[in-house]
């Protein structure tokens, strides 16, 4: 038999039914469901008067809207209140293996808590109404994001209608520096690929830099695959994810654990297995990385300076710069480390695990945030997260240096709760797009690891986090 | 789901690439439970000179009356040309919603992202990928031609231009049936649900701990 991708794998163990022109059906192990991209899709069985397929796939939370202080006085607005509220409806009308609503311990971002609670397992197919659930890949795991219609038909059907996609290997080989982390690697894939050079890729993210980094730093590249344009990131099983998995409350136990355990060592991609593409990257030569602009591939190293339009040959990219430019309020040239921010975000999906915390309290410890940064916000990704970084003391660490402690939730990633940007604010942030408006209408973002968010924080502006005095 | 066949639609042009779902359809508006009303919301923070909010009048704001779908000439488009990786960003399928409810029937763009690209068909809103030299000829013809249409014939794959150039595009033949035709995917996979019961009943004997 001819060697083959992980990614074949994961695909050839998943196909119910094949059409002539490649279409297949692709069954779905693990849903997961959040309050915004649902309730169409459950007033459309409703409509139909169909049943969902198979109850036990579907974990669900409510994490877009959810309030990150003040839980005791519930959800203050209105429209947000009723979209959580058709969530816990829903979730009572259809059923689902486990939901963790507003308020709950275990309530969280939902690509956070899916691996929290082993409900993500190596060689499942993971789906979720949300584009970032390719973090879901770093478990060796095929997961895509899907729109509302499809969230309906994987409710219906447990099938989602998909062509295979290309598969291409992301090679990151070497020694990550100190002070470069997950994050640094995979804004360093997409100012290199591009945001599109991704779309119509499965990515597998493979190499010496990625086999050691933790599975949180795994999840980190993951996640942000969508952003390079692929709809899935994948990592190969090693000891690192069999050691992560084991334990969790919905990982297998006993004599099922070892039988999926010998399964799940098989899920790499076999010598000589041929991918479409090929990336290599050279670890060592990374540097710690941040955004400039209003798109994920516009990012530059710490120490670089805004390009200039002008020796910008392409009239659509000289317009993308210009734009970007405009819309950013920085000046050809700029140095990154001469840019002021005026709030801060270390959260959501990409950055919000454990370690995340830990990197970026190690930076904030004994220090202060800077007087101009009216704002520093520290979002935990689950309930439990939270806990564990109590019980390590970060809270305080943080709190003490000025920043903010708050309750779980997707928060300040996309704004759709109380946390945002004004018109013209600029931020230093833990997150996945800086896009227009994304933080909040008018608000410019700078997309950076946790550790370098909280240097930005302590110091004003950016900074190497490496040389943080 | 609306049928697609022929279509004679005038054409606007959003000449910017990587135009992303948060700017189709920000995110203030995915708190509504419907999958209507998403149209005058369309492209918010370009088309409006002010923040909006689930609830405005729209009707009473002020636009911008830069944004090219503020045009008069514009009024009515029915086919949007695009640059490359338009639909990039979230999965909310709002944006595709939005384009439908705001009277778009056809996107127009050398690339899209594939998230939104699938879920164009979902809904009935065609999206067609041409060459880019294609699609720089329909930005330079729209410019100089007030009342710019273009014909779409998806059965035969092609996009005819008033001066009569004729662009071919590929599609999937199972998706070009599906949107021919109007069809509900949910029903079309229920056919094989005899299958999906024997894939199930398989896995469970090889991977146990998928099914508890």
């Amino acid at each position: 038999m001819s060697a083959l991708t992980l990614y074949d794998k994961l695909w050839n163990a998943h196909v119910v039914h094949e059409e002539a022109d490649g279409t297949a059906l692709i069954y779905i192990d693990r849903h997961l469901v959040h309050e915004v991209t649902s309730p169409q899709a459950y007033e459309g069985l409703r409509l139909a008067g169909r049943k969902q397929w198979r109850v036990e796939s579907v974990v669900a939370t409510a994490d877009h809207n959810t309030p990150t202080k003040d839980w005791d006085k519930g959800i203050a607005d209105p429209i947000s209140r009723t979209q959580v509220e058709t969530l816990d409806a829903n979730m009572k009308a259809f059923g689902a293996k486990a939901y963790f609503p507003f308020l709950d311990k275990r309530q969280g971002i939902v690509h956070v808590i899916g691996p929290e609670q082993g409900a993500t397992l190596p060689g499942m197919t993971v789906v979720c109404g949300d584009s970032h659930t390719s973090t879901h890949g770093a478990f060796a795991a095929l997961a895509v994001g899907i729109g509302t219609s499809e969230v309906e038909h994987v409710l219906a059907t447990q099938c989602l209608v998909q062509k295979k996609a290309k598969a291409m290997l992301v090679k990151v080989d070497g020694a990550l520096p100190a002070g470069c982390t997950a994050k640094d690697i995979v804004l360093a894939v997409i100012g290199k690929i591009g945001t599109a050079g991704g779309t119509g890729y499965a990515i597998e993210f493979g190499g010496s830099a990625m086999r050691a980094l933790s599975m949180e730093g795994r999840m980190t590249v993951c996640n942000m695959a969508i952003e390079a344009g692929a709809r899935a990131g994948m990592v190969a099983v090693d000891e690192v994810t069999v050691n992560y998995v084991k334990g969790r409350p919905f990982a297998p136990q006993g004599a099922v654990w070892e039988q999926a355990v010998g399964y799940w060592r098989t899920l790499v991609s076999d010598a000589g297995a041929k991918f479409d593409r090929v990336v290599e990257l050279d670890a060592a030569q990374i540097k710690p990385q941040v955004t400039w602009g209003t798109s994920p591939e516009m990012v530059l190293p710490v120490d670089g300076r805004v390009p200039d339009p002008d020796k910008e040959k392409d009239a659509t990219k000289r317009d993308a710069i210009e734009r970007a430019l405009t819309y950013m309020g920085l000046q050809p040239n700029t140095a990154i480390k001469d840019i002021r921010i005026d709030k801060v975000f270390i959260g959501s999906c990409t950055n919000s695990r454990i370690e995340d915390l830990r990197a970026a309290a190690s930076v904030a410890k004994g220090r202060r945030v800077a007087a101009n940064v009216k704002l520093a916000l520290v979002v935990p990704g689950s309930g439990l997260v939270k806990r564990q970084a109590e019980q390590e003391g970060l809270d305080k660490v943080f709190t003490a240096a000025g920043f903010e402690w708050r309750e779980p939730g997707c928060s300040m990633c996309l704004a759709m709760n109380d946390d945002k940007l004004e018109p013209g604010e600029r931020c230093a942030s833990t997150s996945n797009r800086n896009f227009e408006g994304r933080q909040g209408t008018g608000g410019r973002t700078h997309l950076v690891s946790p550790a370098m968010a909280a240097a930005a924080a302590i110091a004003g502006h950016f900074v190497d986090v490496r040389e943080l005095r | 789901m609306e049928k697609f066949v022929q279509l004679h639609g005038l054409v606007a042009p959003l000449d910017r690439a990587n135009v992303d779902t948060d700017a189709i359809i920000p995110k203030q508006f995915l708190k509504s439970i419907k999958r209507s009303g998403f149209g005058p919301n369309l492209f918010d923070a370009w088309r409006y000179k002010n923040h909006g909010e689930p609830g405005m009048d729209n009707s009473t704001r002020p636009l911008n009356p830069d944004f090219v779908l503020n045009q008069p000439r514009y009024k009515g488009a029915q086919i949007l040309v695009a640059r490359e990786n338009f639909g990039c960003g979230s999965s909310r399928e709002h944006a595709p919603w939005a384009l439908m409810d705001f009277g778009f029937r056809a996107v127009i763009a050398p690339s899209y992202a594939d998230i939104f690209f699938n879920n164009c068909f979902k809904n009935g809103l065609l999206p067609i990928v041409l060459a880019a030299r294609e699609v720089d000829q329909l930005f330079a013809e729209v410019a100089v031609t007030p009342g710019y249409a273009l014909r779409i014939d998806l059965p035969a794959q092609t996009v005819t231009t008033p001066g009569r150039a004729s662009f071919k595009f590929a599609i999937d033949e199972f998706r070009k049936h599906c949107m021919v035709n109007g069809l509900d995917e949910i029903g079309l996979t229920l056919r094989h649900a005899d299958k999906i019961r024997a894939y199930e009943a398989q896995r469970q004997v090889r991977e146990p701990w998928v099914f508890t």
